[in-house]
């Protein structure tokens, strides 16, 4: 089980239209660590995270995720090591109703009917969300969404799992939810999020970006202290750092 | 309409593929009628008045929803009565031309297809008539793609109310909205429409999408689906061939 690792060398991405996405990023993230990605809108934290599953392909350098280079042969390999979590549910919840929904994945794998429904059981169980299985996905709740599009991906026994801005549009009650949930995730983790109270909470490292280029990787709480760099990508302070009195989950 | 397709009446009970069948070829036999028809329309009622009272429906909520779309017909038929101005009918001192005939014979037909197509969307559920369709062996792209279209309809509504609120914030009721705005209005939901589509499907292929959607749950048909089909066909070509209301008529003068 050592091989859930991602790791890039000097990864360079420019859009189409000349944009610079990435531009020189390198780091390895190894088995079971859980990572925070932060920086200011705009800084390439979905352009990377769209890499690691293989959606774009990098203009130089290369990626890695477990065993595997991620290029178009080995993409339903990595696909199915990797689960990820898109930032707007909409986009992730596209069949008739949940049940459907996070049997898609594991229908699509050719397991058999009896063996689909005990993993569907199994994954909206652990999230929570049995009791919306028979419901159209349009009618649930971002709260309700955001859990069913996890148990989508749990579904599929990841290894990794990637998640962007898992607590936007979350109330505060289901945001504390999510987080004690992620908690109890084994699985390598990487989170791009501006929510650095939730970096704190489930990522003891962070890889702050700044126009498509890495300015800092190390411990969270190390990191989070040093407001000059904080500053430089448009981010504050978490609030328990600002002697804000914050509810631990 | 979902919603009612939750209900559990042996109508909701019955496979979809029947319904579908029956619901089909009661929209072939009702349309094949000729122009001037309307009286023989009468007894296909019996359909549609059927499966809302043995499927415990609410008549009110499916007549507004064919209320809803009679506009089309409508605008269809309007024309009808201004074109076609030969008297054909009789009645007292009024003279009814073929042009409110076949007006009024095309309300009803409109009433009549659209009440049924409704019904079966209502006792079936859409995913349950896309499923039948596919085990009748329609092409599954196309299944799909009706799967898409209904899935994505909501966002698409929530997208364009958005929009239109918020260019309502700015235009301080200064009534509609000028041409040029309507078509920056129409380009931008299209854009996004387009980037929405992209991003389902990468969330599609992430989860191992191969071009097959594959479904789990299982169809069983059984003698009740079977006679609900048959019955249901044998009544709609007897009403087809023998224009029930005329026969009685004849029928009624004969004895007195």
């Amino acid at each position: 089980m050592s091989h859930h690792i991602v790791e890039t060398r000097d990864l360079h991405y420019v859009y189409p239209d000349g944009t610079v996405g990435l531009d020189g990023v390198s780091f390895r993230i190894t088995h079971g660590e859980s990572v925070a990605l932060v920086g200011e809108n705009g800084a390439g934290k979905s352009t990377l995270l769209h890499h690691i599953n293989g959606y774009l392909a990098a203009t130089k350098g290369e990626i890695r995720v477990g065993d595997h280079k991620v290029t178009l042969k080995n993409m339903d390999v990595v696909r199915r090591s990797v689960g990820m979590v898109f930032q707007n549910s909409d986009d992730q919840l596209f069949m008739p109703t949940v049940f459907d929904d996070v049997a898609f994945g594991p229908l699509n794998m050719g397991l058999e009917n009896e063996e689909v429904e005990k993993k569907v059981h199994e994954a909206l169980e652990t999230v929570g969300a049995s009791h919306l299985r028979k419901r159209p996905p349009y009618r649930l709740s971002q709260g309700e969404k955001r859990a069913v599009a996890i148990a989508t991906v749990l579904v599929m026994s990841p290894d990794i799992l990637v998640m962007d801005e898992p607590t936007s549009s979350l109330d505060p009650m289901s945001r504390k939810r999510l987080i004690e949930l992620l908690r109890t995730f084994r699985h390598t983790k990487i989170i791009a999020t501006h929510d650095l109270d939730m970096a704190m909470d489930l990522s003891e490292r962070t890889i702050v970006l700044h126009k498509g280029r890495i300015t800092a990787d190390g411990p969270t709480a190390q990191l989070f202290q040093d407001e000059k760099l904080l500053h430089q990508s448009s981010l504050e302070k978490p609030l328990r750092m600002q002697q804000c009195p914050y509810p631990h989950p | 309409m979902d919603s009612l397709a939750g209900g559990n009446s042996p109508l909701h009970r019955l496979d979809p593929r029947a319904k579908l069948i029956t619901t089909l070829f009661f929209i072939v036999t009702v349309v094949s009628f000729g122009k001037y028809t309307v009286l023989a329309f009468i007894p296909f009622f019996i359909y549609p008045v059927y499966l809302i009272s043995a499927g415990g429906l609410p008549a009110k909520f499916i007549l507004k929803k064919v209320l809803l779309v009679s506009p089309f017909a409508i605008l269809l038929g309007i024309f009808n009565p201004v074109i076609d101005r030969e008297t054909m009918v009789h009645i007292g001192e009024i003279c009814v031309s073929g042009g409110w005939i076949s007006f009024v014979s095309i309300i009803l037909r409109f009433i009549l297809t659209v009440t049924a197509a409704l019904l079966l969307v209502a006792l079936s559920g859409f995913n349950a008539v896309c499923e039948a369709l596919t085990k009748l062996r329609v092409p599954r792209p196309f299944v799909v793609q009706l799967l898409f279209f209904y899935r994505y309809l909501f966002v698409l509504a929530e997208e364009s109310n958005r929009m239109e609120r918020a260019r309502k914030t700015r235009t301080f009721h200064r009534g509609a909205m000028g041409f040029r705005a309507f078509v920056s209005l129409i380009g931008h939901l299209l854009l996004r429409t387009l980037d929405r589509s992209e991003r389902i499907y990468r969330a599609m292929c992430s989860r191992g999408f191969d071009g097959h959607i594959r479904v789990s749950t299982a169809i069983k048909s059984g003698i009740i689906d079977h006679s609900f089909v048959v019955v249901w066909s044998i009544l709609f070509i007897f009403f087809r061939v023998y224009n029930i209301p005329v026969e009685l008529g004849e029928f009624i003068m004969e004895v007195f």
